[in-house]
């Protein structure tokens, strides 16, 4: 699949080294699923990853560790074989996605925003936060500015904002210089996974009053 | 907890196409000997253990990569802000997940090095968050049920400049590389501990990884 807006090069880092809150790393596993452009350049990172570990100083093991793990292994030996637990079927949400949703698109519990702009919370530690948005074919989503970073996943449909357009696999990172009003292609209700690492700043007063009730 | 922020910028599209391939990808070429040719080997040789491994369940094999491995898995959760028992218990368990699921190690995908290291990062993900890592999906790689052999080789060879190449780093610029892997980046703690703007930070940081991506470009001494 040919992504246009792929990951820049300190995320897919920071995935490779597990420092992502997992907000974050829902979204970036998310994109990895639809960008094997992303993909090989992870492959790069996870290498640099391994050529550190290899490096680090060695800190001696237990005494008897590899006795231990030996012992566990031959306890467990008899459960290793069990097939991946994996449900997820194809579809518009990618698999890392449908497992925090339980399943698919249709398994998305929306909760309105005003105007057909929909949103579904989901459950991560860290302080970031992932949502689902869903934008009616040609609706606009409120011009937000950011505190913090953003990061937006299209997973059906398509946004146009002041900085391109943006279409399935598309990742936008927008931080505190953007100020954008994201609007939805005509042609199809655009979905999108978004995450923030700070609440978005709203810049009219009635989006703003609402902003604590709705947690975006 | 660990989190660092990572550097967010708006992505950079047209460098980032031009790594479209993994950064340290070399064109391929036929590679001389060199002084390196021992490292190669090494990690040829990790490999094939864990073939070992693999394909005959094979004890010794498990014990080398153990003795190798464990240690430095260890050291790499230590400098990443586990404790002692925390990282003792993940190294442990990385090894025992090598053994269940050595029949998922490709090595014209991944070396030993780096395949090891992903599923230690995973288990000092689980361990911090204690929830479980969030992994992309399965991809179809398309019809080739057998790794080339070759292309393993060249992996491994790849690897191995990398590893190199992150040695011959400048100590300033290494040690950067090394802390962003340890989570210990968090650029405004750094700014605070080095009393470097924040700014600069940043282009050290790409320096780095710039300078690394050249050193694996250069041509074979």
């Amino acid at each position: 699949m040919t992504v246009k807006h792929i990951l820049n090069e300190q995320l897919l880092m920071g995935y490779a080294a597990g420092i992502l809150p997992e907000a974050f790393d829902l979204v970036v596993a998310s994109h990895l699923s639809l960008s094997d452009e992303s993909r090989a350049m992870l492959g790069g990172y996870e290498a640099i990853g391994g050529a550190v570990m290899e490096d680090s100083d060695a800190v001696e093991m237990g005494a008897d560790a590899l006795a231990s793990v030996m012992g566990r292994i031959k306890s467990e030996g008899t459960v290793q074989s069990k097939p991946a637990i994996k449900h997820a079927k194809p579809g518009i949400l990618p698999e890392p996605l449908q497992d925090y949703v339980g399943g698919d698109v249709d398994k998305i519990k929306w909760r309105p925003l005003g105007g057909g702009v929909k949103q579904a919370i989901l459950r991560t530690s860290g302080k970031a936060q992932a949502r689902l948005l869903f934008i009616p074919a040609g609706a606009a989503v409120p011009d937000h500015g950011h505190r913090g970073t953003e990061l937006t996943l299209v997973l059906q449909g398509a946004f146009s904002d002041e900085v391109d357009t943006f279409a399935r696999g598309d990742i936008e990172i927008a931080n505190e210089d953007l100020n954008h009003q994201p609007i939805a292609s005509e042609d199809a209700d655009c979905i999108c996974l978004a995450a923030t690492d700070a609440p978005l700043r709203f810049n009219s007063l009635i989006p703003r009053l609402l902003q604590p009730i709705f947690r975006i | 907890m660990i989190h660092a922020t990572p550097l967010l910028e708006k992505t950079d599209t047209a460098f980032a196409r031009s790594q479209m391939a993994a950064p340290w990808r070399l064109s391929k070429r036929k590679l001389k000997m060199s002084p390196t040719e021992q490292t190669r080997s090494h990690g040829d040789d990790w490999n094939a253990q864990i073939l070992r491994v693999r394909n005959h369940r094979d004890e010794t094999a498990f014990a080398a990569l153990f003795n190798h491995f464990a240690p430095r898995i260890k050291g790499f959760l230590v400098n990443s802000g586990a404790s002692g028992t925390m990282a003792e218990e993940c190294a442990q368990e990385t090894m025992i997940t090598l053994w269940h699921k050595a029949h998922l190690f490709d090595p014209s995908r991944a070396s030993a090095a780096t395949w090891i290291f992903t599923i230690a990062r995973n288990k000092k993900i689980d361990a911090f968050r204690r929830a479980a890592r969030v992994e992309p999906e399965d991809l179809p790689w398309g019809p080739e049920p057998e790794p080339e052999a070759a292309d393993a080789l060249a992996l491994s060879q790849e690897t191995a400049q990398l590893a190199e190449a992150l040695n011959a780093l400048p100590e300033s610029q290494r040690d950067i590389v090394k802390r962003a892997y340890y989570g210990d980046l968090s650029h405004s703690e750094l700014a605070k501990e080095t009393g470097l703007p924040l700014g600069t930070i940043k282009s050290r940081i790409r320096l780095a990884l710039e300078r690394l991506r050249q050193t694996l470009n250069e041509p074979v001494r």
